[in-house]
């Protein structure tokens, strides 16, 4: 561990994967709370894995795979956003079939593209190590534009993924502010992929407000801790990766699926001692 | 009197069998209406044609003196139990807010004087004092006057309850009905039951619904009324709590 921490000191890449980790976190912890109480896991991984697509059609023509990302993943969260509204029944075939019909563009791109594949087992699992300085920019903006539509429609996303038909009799423009709720998650999830990898992306996205969610009783309280939780799941993972040189974006899910065990255990048992 | 609802010939199908046939009903200012019928007799649509969520296939809803829709703003809805997940992460207080929703600023939320609203709301329902609770942590009588609160909070000219008492005990029930006759100098109020010899005692009339209006009436409720409305004898027991 403090070799990773002489590491972190001197290593401009292993900062950028530190700083990386921490600004997903951001995005992760307040979007993940919405994706956890609202139930859209399962949606959120229709989005992740349709980015597959646009990275692979980017990666094809040469531009940088995050700018194919975020309009694949809008694409895709628009599709979904409006399906699920018209047809609620039918919703989830058609995420599925989004899912992987996003998947099959990209690996068929990405096989066109001529030159030596690595990147494919990257944008699947992540890598951290590799993030370009650049792409901190967007991560930082990203966040930045997600935190501050948070906070100007806090109540209206509150009432919206609460009670949508009462929100619906108060003259809200439910259909708008659930698909604005579904751009964010889209943007949530391009940010979160350069850190775990669109397979592992859910993962990060729901356990670390789930774990929240066990003791918390509010949304805000539950954001904040989730994205603190996803902090230290971030770097921590970063850390225990480092020496034995796994995978950075695996030990990350590992590291928070295993406190969620843990943290699943310590309530269960402190619930049925009060029983 | 000043008609708050008026349905014509109101007829509803989803595409397939007719869920409501011919209905005409008119709810005067200040009455306190049963909408009493079977499961699947139709009433949950009709609430739906009245708060604007459906149109009527056939026919015409008047509420307010307009559509249902543009009369959205004046009608406080109370939900059945079972409409949002029990363990969501809000409190009590958060929820009778919404009540105020049209009125909710982009920054910094709810303005004062909706906070002051919704605190009478919370008063007058007694749930005051659970106002920093999570939802999931009340009981069903308590939840059902915090959503009470919430429609309260939308100051209605029209309060419309569905099945306000459906999952929770007989106590907790005479306390909503209690609180129901309070009201109802201000608002008019209509509710929905299956319980029809529970709301006889507090409703003004009562209207009886099996896809086609049945019945309704001020007086009291007879057998053969009853076996009309649900097409077989049925026995009529006095729920009596206390």
């Amino acid at each position: 561990m403090s070799e990773f921490f002489h590491a972190l000191a001197s290593q401009d890449f292993l900062q950028t994967a530190f700083i990386g980790g921490l600004l997903a976190s951001i995005a992760c912890g307040v979007m993940g709370s919405y994706v956890v109480v609202k139930h859209m896991s399962f949606l959120a991984g229709g989005i992740a894995h349709a980015v597959l697509g646009g990275m692979g059609v980017a990666y094809f023509f040469g531009k940088s795979p995050i700018s194919g990302a975020i309009a694949a993943a809008l694409v895709a969260a628009w599709v979904i956003g409006w399906v699920s509204l018209r047809w609620r029944q039918t919703a989830d075939t058609i995420i599925a079939a989004l899912w992987s019909v996003g998947m099959a563009v990209g690996v068929i791109f990405i096989s066109m593209t001529p030159g030596y594949n690595v990147d494919l087992m990257s944008y699947l699992f992540g890598n951290i190590l590799m993030i370009p300085r650049t792409d901190l920019y967007i991560m930082a903006s990203l966040d930045g534009l997600i935190m501050l539509t948070v906070l100007v429609f806090y109540q209206q996303f509150l009432a919206v993924c609460f009670d949508e038909e009462f929100a619906r009799l108060r003259g809200l423009p439910v259909d708008f502010f659930y698909l604005l709720l579904l751009t964010l998650v889209a943007l949530t999830v391009v940010v979160l992929i350069q850190v775990v990898g669109l397979i592992l992306v859910i993962a990060l996205l729901t356990l670390p407000a789930a774990i929240a969610a066990q003791y918390l009783r509010r949304l805000a309280p539950i954001m904040a801790l989730a994205t603190i939780l996803g902090m230290f799941f971030t770097s921590g993972g970063l850390a225990l990766s480092y020496t034995p040189d796994l995978p950075a974006g695996a030990t990350i899910i590992l590291v928070a699926g295993t406190v969620y065990l843990l943290s699943l255990l310590v309530t269960g048992l402190a619930r049925r001692r009060r029983c | 009197m000043n008609p708050i609802v008026i349905l014509k010939s109101v007829s509803f199908s989803y595409g397939g069998p007719t869920v409501l046939e011919d209905v005409d009903l008119a709810v005067e200012e200040g009455e306190f209406l049963g909408l009493v019928g079977p499961n699947g007799s139709g009433k949950s649509t009709l609430l739906k044609i009245l708060l604007g969520l459906l149109e009527p296939s056939s026919g015409q809803a008047q509420v307010l003196g307009g559509t249902p829709a543009q009369a959205r703003g004046s009608i406080g809805y109370v939900p059945q139990f079972a409409a949002f997940p029990h363990d969501f992460p809000i409190s009590a207080g958060e929820v009778v807010l919404q009540g105020r929703l049209g009125n909710v600023r982009l920054f910094g939320g709810y303005r004062s004087e909706d906070r002051e609203i919704a605190r009478q709301a919370l008063m007058e329902t007694y749930v005051w004092d659970l106002k920093e609770q999570p939802i999931g942590s009340l009981s069903g009588g308590q939840l059902q006057r915090v959503l009470l609160a919430r429609a309260l909070a939308t100051q209605p000219k029209l309060l419309i309850l569905d099945e306000p008492t459906a999952s929770i005990d007989p106590r907790a029930e005479e306390d909503i009905f209690d609180l129901l006759k309070k009201l109802k100098s201000r608002m008019t109020i209509l509710v929905v039951s299956h319980d029809i010899g529970f709301i006889s005692q507090y409703v003004t009339r009562i209207a009886c619904l099996n896809r086609t209006l049945v019945c309704h009436t001020t007086s009291a409720l007879t057998g053969e009324m009853i076996q009309q409305l649900y097409g077989s004898p049925v026995r009529m027991i006095r729920h009596t709590t206390r």
